[in-house]
């Protein structure tokens, strides 16, 4: 199973991911050999089967809708990239 | 550890002295392992003081004093926790991790932060951004991963125990290639809140110890509920160590068909089946079984492990924390490139293919028939348990390999996981004992146990260690 160098341009955009352009060769073969492994899961015929997204049936928890967390934004921007009065700053987006 | 434990009681030590002992030990070898990536001497010192004045005011518990490393997946608050990635490498954490925060407040003394493979991605300890842990029986050799600097570390004796967590096997195969024991608990059953996740409904937590004993001993610390994390099961926790003593006459032991055909190593197989003897000299009987899609648990585990591993690092985007590049050109260049730059290539690798099966028009063909082959995997475990108590296998498809063996390629590592994945697809305990050894190298023996019987796995354990002294082999240079 075979990807094209469009697909991985594709998917490297998605995941927002910077990849060389002389890697990308590397990234084709790497990715069609997982991709031929993963299809031996087409072996077996799961028609029927439910798929689970979770080992053990739970559900999620619910909690009383009260605040429990404090604000402790200065605590987390200590070792932020770039911020100015409480925000993050990142290039412009809109021009 | 439990020894440790008895001669700070009986004041033969302080755990000033012990964990000065440990760091001087650490500091000595670490540039030989590369099992740390951060050893904290300052902020252990202070710990050990204040368990010492606990111990003087008689407010000691079990633990107390006791020196810990800590995998540096687990957020520890003011300290570096980098994950083992470029990505965090400039990261202080800001909180500690409830593993970590339980474990401070039993008074244990936390050493450092242990190497690991890369956010977990990794059987050997060699995608690591400070580079390849090594094996103390053969410095030319992996430790195992992704827990390797955790395994290498408690196999030279540079820490009494340390933690690690396990995706697919990443506590149990580098206990098993460094001659340790190690126990991946049931999912949910350790807090993985503050556990830097790889893949959410897989990660587990869980001790990496000398002996069962100390597994059970770090576990009481360890385990139990958990209200901020959403998938912390309500269970009560045992006392691991009330049971470890019981008799295991009449238990009865699973060995899959399909672990011990063809393809299992003979060497490994030796070991493993002289290991199943000695529990058989115990009392226990064994039965065959069949785990009918253990095949299938490997494509099935690099679909969903990559496609949750790619939804949870796309929190890594060089705005709030972690590697930002430089001089980004716009906000796509700076997600883009601070994500290629900080990120190495086995995690791009897996987040290309989680992005790849979780994209329009390949979710229902991969993703989804992933899920459906993980209900049959949890079948086949669940059929299994009517008939017997534990299962045993090898945990390792061989003895620890040499760096850069398999590094070119990646679907020969993956391969190497057949024992250890479908646990955590099936979310059962399990563990993995010292057995023995392939020329210098040790092979592990694996147990597992069905949902949050951690108890007769470390039960199991510690009477097959009461019979047998591989727990107790250090390699010659580490005595």
């Amino acid at each position: 199973m075979s990807i094209d160098k469009s697909e991985i341009e594709k998917i490297a955009l998605l995941a927002r991911l910077k990849i060389d352009e002389e890697a990308i060769p590397n990234y084709q073969q790497e990715l069609s050999n997982i991709l031929t492994l993963v299809e031996r899961m087409n072996e077996v015929d799961t028609g029927n089967v439910e798929p689970i997204a979770h080992p053990l049936d739970i559900a999620s928890r619910l909690r009383a809708d009260l605040v429990t967390e404090t604000n402790q934004r200065d605590n987390f921007q200590r070792h932020a990239p770039s911020t100015k009065d409480g925000y993050y700053l990142v290039p412009k987006v809109i021009e | 550890m439990a020894e440790l434990v008895s001669a700070l009681n009986n004041k033969q030590i302080s755990s000033e002295e012990l964990t000065q002992l440990y760091l001087d030990r650490s500091k000595q070898f670490n540039d030989e392992l590369n099992c740390y990536i951060t050893i904290d001497e300052a902020h252990a010192l202070n710990q050990a003081k204040h368990a010492d004045q606990l111990r003087a005011d008689n407010k000691a518990t079990v633990l107390t004093g006791i020196p810990i490393a800590q995998k540096d997946i687990f957020c520890t608050k003011d300290i570096k926790t980098s994950c083992g990635s470029k990505m965090l490498d400039n990261f202080i954490a800001p909180y500690d991790a409830t593993v970590v925060e339980k474990m401070n407040a039993a008074g244990m003394v936390m050493l450092g932060k242990t190497n690991m493979d890369e956010f977990a991605m990794g059987s050997s300890n060699e995608t690591s951004y400070y580079g390849a842990v090594k094996n103390p029986w053969n410095k030319d050799c992996v430790p195992g991963g992704s827990s390797g600097g955790s395994a290498s570390a408690v196999a030279a004796r540079l820490c009494p125990a340390a933690t690690g967590t396990d995706t697919g096997g990443s506590i149990r195969q580098p206990a098993s290639l460094c001659g340790i024991t190690g126990l991946k608990p049931t999912y949910g059953r350790v807090s993985r809140y503050g556990m830097i996740a790889f893949a959410s409904s897989l990660d587990q937590g869980g001790p990496m110890t000398q002996t069962a004993e100390d597994a059970a001993l770090l576990m009481n610390t360890m385990a139990g509920f958990d209200a901020k994390d959403s998938t912390s099961a309500a269970k009560p926790v045992n006392d691991y160590t009330a049971s470890l003593n019981d008799s295991i006459s009449g238990l009865k032991i699973g060995l899959p068909k399909q672990y011990f055909d063809n393809s299992l190593n003979p060497e490994v197989a030796k070991i493993v089946e002289t290991a199943i003897k000695e529990l058989e000299k115990l009392g226990a009987t064994c039965v065959s079984i069949e785990l009918p899609n253990t095949e299938l648990s490997i494509p099935a585990y690099y679909v969903v492990a990559p496609a949750e591993c790619s939804s949870n690092l796309s929190r890594f985007d060089g705005v709030r924390f972690g590697y930002r590049c430089d001089d980004p050109k716009d906000l796509s260049d700076l997600y883009c490139r601070s994500r290629g730059e900080g990120f190495g290539p086995e995690v791009k690798r897996r987040i290309m293919i989680g992005t790849y099966v979780l994209s329009a028009g390949y979710y229902d063909a991969y993703y989804l028939q992933a899920q459906k082959i993980r209900h049959l995997i949890r079948d086949d475990f669940t059929e299994a348990f009517k008939e017997v108590d534990i299962i045993a296998g090898p945990t390792a498809t061989g003895p620890a390999f040499k760096i850069n063996e398999k590094l070119n390629d990646p679907i020969s590592m993956y391969l190497s996981d057949i024992y250890t994945v479908s646990v955590n697809l099936a979310g059962l305990p399990a563990m993995s004992l010292p057995a023995g050894f392939s020329g210098d190298l040790p092979i592990g023996l694996q147990l597992i146990g069905n949902y949050f019987q951690e108890s007769r796995l470390l039960n199991v354990g510690h009477q097959y260690q009461q019979v047998t002294d591989w727990h107790k082999q250090v390699p010659a240079e580490f005595k």
